[in-house]
């Protein structure tokens, strides 16, 4: 009789020593963590909702060193999670119970800058912020600017395809790269893209761009960097009706302005912020938009007249333009800090990601104004409006078991309210293990078999992030048996994936 | 007409299944020169036409492939938008789906982004026959794989293009372009220098042997644009060129009609393309360069050895491929096999095919 299959804490234990020691030989010990005080930093990311312990964490210091955990792990079969940074929205570097967790932390040099090219060279675990602090003195900046770009690495946001305030007019990070160097479940380095404007063969590069980790482990970002705008100048206006607000962000562009941000807010998320930051915010407002020009001072003038005379003719009912690089920042800080703020008048929120066409912004916010009361839950919006990228955040005491269930229920029903409306689950956070239920709804059978098919394409034995992002075929018709009970999961404490 | 058409190819497929055939997708023809040499029974979609949907506000434009260019163009005209990659033609009755197909893009490119970058979704029928969606309409999609941005560049060899979600974009207020006669080597500079600076520059040329002539486009806010001219003018000694002759310009290059081109085509002499680091420096090679994207995608005419077109780009951080002649073999077209560090793509790439078509009906070998 085997009594590893009899005891699965036995199992597990039997498995990390395995892992340890071959891991041992290939890493210096203090680049190897295993015990529990040493993982619990890991157990989850920036969706502490979710949780659960590794086998150990590996921090490789090359990338030697990396792909040598990689074979022990492809020859003993453990799966792996790579993890940057770790604040990621979605639980996308959530470790596996008997995975390893490969941080890339220690990656976080900058190799080259080339002011001339436009480039620079960098590790994975250089912070989003850092490249553009690097380059400033040559007048260059890396463009995508998610809001946690202080502390989230470049590998991270490769990984999730991560956008920002800027995205409207500067592109995604699939937009802002030029080459991923990355190590292949077999062990291989290789490379996607080219310094070159393409690589032969299918565009690789934008299958890996946003695969969450479950394609290859990434050790170095060839990214492109943009001139330095000389003048930003941002519009705040505020609206006493959210659908005007949704209708002037679609008679901007319909002018054919592409603002360099386009942000809104709903009254919840505007008083939350105001009374945190004090940016002067309009708190009787609807909905405040802010509209941001950068270019040539010529240019900016020009649009920023431009501009104005759309918000005014959609019904803004008040008006401010930045005056100062200061006064942008405060009007700024208010968008900046609408996180936060939410943690400030609740015990804990939960932050949504759906796109949807920007023609139906209005729509959802009455959607999920009326989802509010059906959950008896708050909810507070921000939003990249320019997008349509929406950021609800449902707010709910997590000590509450009841509350937390039904905040995870109002989640999904914005989500499915997004696909139905013509847009997607997830515009810049990742589905992660967060998501993976609305996968089902979002995606055909057919559609997740070839991602499944996609995945195996690069990592055959499926050891790289194996439960995230793509939801297998039992666990899409187990959702769909619980969604006729009606919203709320019936016995929501048992395991059932 | 959507629905016969689906069924009809749907029909095919199990036929080419069954009969272990070779499909190869074709819209109107007009890139039938590209990729490597043409195998198997044509697909067209030329049933397959018309806009599903147009909504200027939300930049977005969903066509059927088989519907033309230019009628999309002049539907985008009218509502003052445009693709901003500004995708050549190379013919008459070119379609959105050999376009998207082909993923090639002209000189706006190198402001803008590639064709790859504006797709934002696309329905496809895979090699079995099965109609599947991928991406969507909105700008920021990070459900799943970004299985549509595979499309751009895949030449048919993957799955058949139904439909496609295309980024629109208003066009510039303004444009203008300038000339400057200057070396090679100092002209790969200036194009960089001048991107490196927050200028609206919007694309480049330059064509010449060891001197030649420089061509910037600005576009953008018609102030931008003004300044630009005036110090362009004034600190690099550049010419105004007048509004039509460099509207025709720019759209000879982007058709390889201008004069540069046409002597190629005329001698019958291989066009190949460098697509290389820009600021790499100039390729070796004797006679005329035409050098685009601030460098990064140079056009040479003659009679070359592969090796060494693919040895001459290596150095460049880049790769070599022929792009139009009267003869072409496999060993002439750009492979990740070209390269150590993407040579273990080479089962990945070939798994993924499978992955979409696993009994082969498109495996046509277009794309190397």
């Amino acid at each position: 009789m085997n009594t590893h299959t009899d005891n699965p804490i036995a199992l597990i234990k039997t498995r990390q020593a395995q892992l340890v020691k071959a891991l041992n030989t290939v890493l210096p010990d203090h680049a190897l963590l295993w015990e529990p005080e040493d993982t619990i930093p890991y157990e989850c990311d920036g969706l502490a909702a979710y949780r659960q312990m590794p086998l150990a964490v590996a921090l490789p210091e090359t990338e030697a060193q990396a792909v040598a955990v990689i074979k022990v792990c492809q020859s003993l079969n453990i799966p792996i999670v790579p993890r940057g940074a770790g604040t990621g929205l979605s639980g996308g570097a959530m470790p596996i119970a008997q995975g390893l967790v490969l941080s890339l932390a220690k990656f976080k040099k900058i190799l080259q800058i080339d002011p001339i090219a436009r480039t620079a060279v960098v590790q994975p675990g250089v912070r989003n912020l850092a490249i553009s602090e690097a380059v400033a003195h040559h007048g260059l900046y890396y463009a995508p600017d998610p809001s946690s770009q202080i502390a989230c690495s470049i590998g991270g946001n490769v990984s999730e395809n991560s956008g920002g305030v800027h995205c409207l007019k500067y592109g995604l990070t699939l937009h802002n790269i030029l080459k991923v160097r990355a190590i292949l479940m077999s062990g291989e380095v290789v490379e996607f893209g080219s310094l070159a404007p393409d690589a032969p063969g299918l565009d690789l590069l934008s299958i890996l761009v946003g695969s969450e980790g479950m394609l290859a482990v990434i050790t170095e970002v060839t990214v492109k960097l943009v001139p330095k705008p000389q003048l930003a100048q941002v519009i705040m206006a505020s609206f006493d009706d959210v659908e005007k607000g949704g209708n002037a962000v679609a008679a901007i562009v319909a002018a054919g302005i592409i603002p360099a941000g386009l942000e809104m807010m709903d009254k919840a998320a505007t008083r939350a912020v105001e009374e945190f930051v004090h940016a002067g915010y309009d708190i009787n407002a609807e909905a405040i938009l802010l509209c941001e020009s950068d270019g040539t001072p010529e240019e900016v003038a020009e649009e920023i007249e431009r501009m104005t005379e759309v918000l005014k003719k959609s019904g803004a009912i008040r008006i401010q333009v930045s005056q100062s690089e200061a006064e942008r920042l405060k009007f700024w800080s208010g968008r900046k800090n609408a996180f936060p703020a939410a943690g400030r008048i609740s015990a804990d929120y939960y932050c949504m990601d759906g796109t949807i066409p920007r023609l139906h912004i209005a729509t959802l916010l009455k959607r999920i104004q009326e989802m509010e009361k059906k959950y008896q839950l708050r909810c507070m919006n921000v939003f990249h409006a320019g997008d349509g990228n929406m950021h609800p955040l449902i707010l709910f005491n997590g000590s509450d078991e009841d509350e937390w269930h039904r905040a995870e229920a109002f989640g999904s029903d914005i989500l499915e309210t997004c696909v139905e409306l013509g847009g997607t689950i997830t515009g810049e956070h990742g589905v992660g293990i967060e998501k993976i239920n609305s996968m089902c709804v979002q995606f055909s059978e057919s559609e997740r078999d070839l991602f499944w098919a996609v995945k195996a394409a690069f990592d055959p034995k499926k050891l790289l992030n194996p439960d995230k992002a793509i939801p297998t075929l039992n666990r899409c018709a187990e959702y769909g048996r619980m969604r006729i009970t009606g919203g709320v999961l019936p016995h929501p404490e048992l395991e059932r994936f | 007409m959507t629905q016969s058409f689906i069924q009809d190819t749907q029909e095919a497929i199990h036929e080419a299944i069954q009969s272990k055939g070779l499909l190869r997708i074709t819209g109107s023809g007009t890139k039938d020169w590209f990729g490597a040499e043409l195998k198997g029974n044509p697909l067209s979609t030329k049933n397959y036409q018309g806009i599903i949907n147009y909504q200027p506000d939300e930049l977005v434009i969903t066509v059927k492939s088989g519907t033309s260019i230019k009628e999309i163009e002049l539907a985008l005209e009218e509502k003052n938008q445009q693709f901003a990659f500004e995708p050549p033609h190379f013919g008459d009755n070119a379609t959105i789906g050999g376009m998207v197909c082909s993923g090639l893009a002209g000189p706006g490119r190198v402001s803008a982004g590639s064709l790859r970058d504006f797709v934002l979704g696309a329905k496809i029928m895979d090699g079995q026959g099965q109609v599947m969606n991928f991406g969507g309409t909105v700008m920021k999609n990070v459900a799943g794989y970004d299985v549509s941005r595979l499309m751009p560049g895949s030449l048919g060899t993957l799955a058949l293009l139904l439909d496609v979600s295309i980024k629109v974009l208003p066009k510039p207020i303004a444009t203008a372009t300038l000339q400057l006669e200057i070396e090679q080597q100092k002209a790969i500079h200036t194009m960089n220098l001048l991107a490196s600076q927050p200028w609206p520059i919007n694309a480049s040329c330059w064509q010449g042997e060891q001197n030649g002539m420089l061509h910037i486009r600005l576009s953008g806010a018609k102030a931008a644009v003004e300044s630009a001219t005036n110090s362009f003018k004034k600190n690099l000694g550049m010419k105004l060129l007048d509004p039509d002759e460099a509207k025709k310009f720019w759209d000879s290059l982007r058709e390889h009609q201008s004069d540069w081109f046409k002597s190629s085509n005329h001698q019958a002499l291989p066009l190949w393309r460098f697509a290389v680091a820009p600021t790499s420096n100039p390729i070796n090679l004797p006679g005329s360069t035409l050098i685009e994207w601030h460098g990064g995608q140079r056009w040479w005419q003659g009679h070359l050895d592969a090796a060494a077109a693919k040895a001459i780009a290596a150095k460049a951080h880049g790769h070599a491929s022929i792009f139009r002649s009267s003869e072409r073999d496999l060993a002439m077209l750009s492979s990740l096999n070209d390269n150590p560090l993407t040579k273990a793509l080479v089962p990945v790439q070939e798994r993924l095919k499978k992955a979409f078509d696993p009994h082969g009906i498109f495996a046509t070998g277009r794309l190397a």
